[in-house]
Order: structure tokens, then sequence, then C-alpha cells
């Protein structure tokens, strides 16, 4: 595994250099690339940002109140038979529902269990292997102006699923 | 839909939270989760920016077209309808090239366009057919490459989570960037399921599936 960790923290330095190799050897300005990106990226993190408050207030309180210890509780009896962490399974439903509101999520489980727990790694290679299906079923869909969606969420929901399980095998290798 | 959502968690947040006796710690909540949010805000601006900085160096040396012309074996395979070199064609290679480089900003408008171009293009074979352009029936049904092309989207495409590793960073991660290969294994396992399962559907509804 320390040789997974390894090569994943090369990866986003290789590619740093790469890019930025490439874009000289094109003869393009590549610190006025970097700059114009980088804007964009302030005003993306800008725009969730309001988002990520109003979702995490939303958290803190299910969190608070108790209500996600007594959630988890629920589900701990299902969990425990498949030997599946019950703290994914809130995460994957709200994740096909919303990112945001995932995140929000996996905040608060990297709070209670750290980062680098099994559940913690769980989670963080869970959203990264998945996509909220609602919205993009919806906007993509309604661009193309379909309403028969035909065999699409269940492919959605299989990918998803499927994602989901691996994520969990995958971080129990890991820890 | 989070319209929905929110208030379900708020409301049931604040009422668990009242008949256990539990409104100092609701209250509480409510003030670090707004406070949290704007401390990992500012975590995220920095490593978010650093990246799309160097993701628009490599859209405009066009690295990113470069990968989307590499790309037409495997879109001849899960889009054997979709002609090469039209507007929906290429509109599709941008949008799973950006996807792959976590570029959502540069996909999502991609993939629209495609999903443009594939309704008035393509019209499908399937259930409510009705011989004529894309406005004549209104309960419209996608076609088997609008379904791959969202499925696809869905089994998530993306090889480095770089708003995940922020958040872990923020949340005191050893290695924060250390769920990279176990991240893009997971991407392989959704993704190659939905490559199956999109062939297989393909081959059920049979007719359009057939290579021109």
């Amino acid at each position: 595994m320390r040789y997974v960790i390894y090569i994943s923290n090369m990866l986003i330095p290789v590619i740093i250099v790469y890019v930025v190799f490439k874009g000289i050897i094109k003869k393009r300005p590549v610190f006025k690339d970097f700059t114009d990106g980088a804007a964009d990226g302030m005003k993306t993190v800008a725009n969730v940002l309001p988002t990520l408050i109003g979702l995490m207030i939303a958290v803190s309180v299910l969190r608070s109140s108790g209500f996600l210890d007594f959630l988890t509780q629920m589900l701990s009896g299902a969990g425990s038979i498949m030997n599946f962490p019950v703290e994914i399974i809130p995460l994957a439903i709200v994740k096909m529902l919303s990112s945001s509101a995932a995140t929000g999520l996996m905040l608060d489980i990297f709070k209670e269990y750290g980062t680098d727990s099994f559940i913690g790694l769980a989670a963080s290679i869970a959203l990264s292997s998945t996509e909220t299906i609602f919205y993009t079923m919806s906007v993509y869909f309604m661009a193309a102006n379909v309403n028969k969606t035909r065999w699409t969420f269940p492919g959605a929901l299989i990918a998803t699923l499927a994602g989901v399980i691996a994520s969990v095998a995958i971080a129990g290798m890991m820890v | 839909m989070l319209d929905y959502l929110w208030t379900v968690m708020l409301a049931v947040g604040v009422l668990w939270g009242l008949f256990n006796g539990r409104a100092d710690e609701v209250t509480q909540g409510v003030l670090s989760g707004a406070k949290d949010a704007v401390t990992l805000g500012i975590t995220m601006l920095g490593i978010m920016s650093a990246w799309t900085g160097v993701m628009k160096i490599a859209e405009r040396s066009g690295l990113i077209n470069g990968i989307s012309e590499k790309m037409s074996p495997f879109m001849r395979f899960m889009f054997p309808d979709v002609k090469k070199n039209t507007p929906a064609y290429n509109y599709m290679c941008t949008n799973i090239a950006a996807n792959v480089l976590g570029l959502g900003w540069a996909a999502t408008p991609a993939g629209l366009k495609a999903m443009e171009e594939l309704s008035g293009t393509d019209v499908s074979e399937a259930e409510g057919r009705s011989g004529g352009g894309p406005a004549s029936f209104k309960g419209k049904a996608a076609s088997n490459a609008m379904c791959t092309f969202l499925i696809l989207n869905i089994s998530s495409l993306q090889l480095i989570p770089v708003n995940i590793i922020a958040y872990r960073s923020q949340y005191g991660s050893v290695e924060p960037a250390g769920i990279i290969l176990p991240a893009i294994a997971a991407t392989l396992v959704s993704t190659l399921t939905a490559v199956l399962f999109c062939k297989i559907m393909m081959r059920r509804t049979g007719k359009a599936s057939v290579t021109p």
C-alpha cells in the first residue's frame, strides 16, 4: 500500500510539470494561462461556498441533534450482516441526490472518524468514483428535450453501486 | 431536489434535537457548521485554483483536443450510432476528455451541447418514434447513444479527485493525495460496470447498435 500512496502522491506534481512543459513547447504564455485558469477556479469556489455553508449547517444540525448517530445505529443491523460500514450507506444515497450534500456528510465522517480511518478512506474514494444521478439526468435530458429515459437510470444505479462497493473493498485493503 | 432535501435535513435535525433536549447543541451546530464551511472554502480556494490554472494551460496548449482525438476507438465501441466528426461526436469527446481530467466547468457545457445535437440528429429507434423531427413529438425517448453517454458521465470518469484531496488536507489527513490510485481503481470498476451494462442493453434493444 505504501507504493500505491507513493504513486498517488507523485501524480499531481508529474501532471503539473508535464502540462507546463507541453505549454512552453507550444509557445503558450503559460503563466497567463495559469492565472486565467486560477481565476476561473476561484469563481467556482466562490459559487460553491454559499451552498457549502447551507449544507454544512444542515449536516451539523443533524449531527448535533443526535439524529445521525440514531440513523447509524438503525442501519448497523443491516450493515453488519454484509460486513459493510454503515456510515457509507446514507452517504451513497445522498450522493445520488446531491453532490454538495454528500460532501457535507463526508466532512462529518472526517470529523468523527478521521480522514485516514477505514471509513474516512471509503468515503473519500466513494465520493471520488460516483456522480450525482438525479442532477445529471435532469439537466442533460432537459437539454435534449427527452422525458423517456429508458435504461439510463438502472444503468446509472448499477454503476454507482459498483463504485461504492469497490470503494469500501479498496479502503479495506488500505488500512 | 436540494430544496426538499435541505428542508428535511434541517427540520429533522431541529425537531430531533428539541425532543431530546439538545436545543443548545443544535444552536452550536448551526454556528460551527457555518464556520467550518468558510474555513474549508479558504483551503479549497488555494487547491482548486492551482489545479484549474494548470488545466487551463492543458486546454489552451491543445492537450485536451489531442486526448479527444486519441479516443476514437473507444468512441466507436461505445457509440456505434454516432458518426465520427459530427458536432455531437466532437462535443461528446470534449465532454469525456474534460471529465477524465476533472474539468467540470468544461465538461458540462460540452455535454449539454452533445445532448442537444444527439436529440437533433439521432432520433430514437425505440419507443415513442413517430417519424418526424425533434419537435414533432413531446415525449421523446432517449436514444441508445444518449443513455450510454449519461451512464458513462454518472459512472464518474474523473482520474484526480482534486476537491476530495482538498477536503482531506483541510481535515488533517497525513496523505491527502494517497487516495488517487485507489480512487482510479474504484472509478474503473464503476465505469467498466457501466460499459458492460450499456453494451448488454444495446444488444438487447437490437437494431440501433449496428455499426454503420
